[in-house]
């Protein structure tokens, strides 16, 4: 059976359908998840998909944060289940404390939608063990507060422990580092910037993105097939 | 008792702002010279009831500080008024 992968909806949340149909397309089954919701319904792997979840009302994600499925996502982090937020996913990811450091407004505050070129940093996570290092992917931004952000210690870290596991070829939002995503200290809880679902089909003018997905699908596989 | 608080949240010093950059950049063009380090910020009020001043800004420190600002990239300034 194919692996399920819950995708978590709250309210002005606006990438769960693609990313239901991108999961798909590589694989796996796609199930919403309501916000309130403190029961995942027994899946394999979440994704916290873009959109403005609460309406991005005093920062993005600060508000998503206390979110009833908050707790279950957490737990499931915990308990190493896979765990990708997408954009304004990554933002909620970070409000949480699941991710460190922060996303501010971009640099010269320049709304950006458009394909990112992007080099796999890291294959120590859910959703690049599936690629090599150095692998360059074109997927598409589009964010206001993508510009990564985090002290200086927390960086070393994030290098040291190889957990940066996407950066930019050119930095187009002024994240330290060209940091495109990170990955949490054990690889299951990963939050990055760039949309892989909106590059999930040559129709769409890339499927870079499916070599990610087909990682967390895999990762999905892995965790059903433990827990069987 | 009843206070009234304010809260004010700014980036943290070396915290890059382009909000404050993008808005000293405009300040020549409209006349204003001389004008420098501009820090953009948000500002919140609410009224929080407590049996003492102290309590209250307790209690309004820790809301500013789990919500208001990400202690991240931000800090928060407090003032309390009785009511």
């Amino acid at each position: 059976m194919a692996p399920r992968i819950g995708v978590v909806v709250f309210p002005g949340t606006n990438c769960e359908h693609d990313v239901v149909a991108a999961v798909e397309a590589a694989g796996g089954t796609g199930a919403l998840v309501w916000h309130r919701d403190a029961d995942l319904g027994g899946v394999d792997a979440l994704v916290l998909p873009g959109g403005f979840a609460h309406g991005d009302y005093l920062r993005p994600g600060a508000l998503a944060r206390f979110s009833p499925v908050m707790e279950a996502v957490r737990a499931f982090a915990r308990a190493g289940g896979p765990v990708v937020g997408i954009c304004n996913g990554f933002q909620v990811l970070t409000e949480a404390g699941l991710l460190p450091g922060a996303l501010q407004k971009n640099g010269r505050l320049r709304f950006l939608c458009e394909p990112a070129r992007l080099v796999v940093a890291s294959t120590a996570s859910v959703l690049t063990a599936g690629v090599s290092t150095g692998t360059e992917l074109v997927i598409p931004i589009n964010h206001f507060s993508g510009n990564y952000t985090c002290d200086a210690e927390t960086l070393r870290r994030l290098q040291d422990e190889d957990r940066i596991v996407l950066r930019y070829a050119e930095n187009p939002n002024g994240s330290v580092d060209a940091i495109a995503g990170i990955a949490n200290e054990t690889g299951n809880v990963v939050g990055l910037m760039p949309h892989p679902e909106r590059a999930s089909s040559a129709l769409l003018g890339s499927d870079d993105g499916l070599v990610l997905l087909r990682s967390l699908v895999a990762a999905a596989a892995a965790r059903a097939a433990a827990a069987a | 008792m009843k206070f009234r608080a304010r809260v004010e949240v700014q980036l943290r010093p070396g915290i890059a702002d382009p909000e404050g950059a993008t808005i000293e950049r405009a300040l020549p063009a409209l006349g204003f010279d001389g004008v420098a380090h501009v820090r953009a910020g948000r500002s919140f009020s609410f009224e929080v009831d407590a049996p003492d001043e102290s309590a209250a800004r307790t209690r309004a420190a820790e809301l500013a500080d789990r919500l208001l600002a990400n202690p991240v990239i931000e800090q928060s300034t407090l003032e309390l008024e009785v009511l």
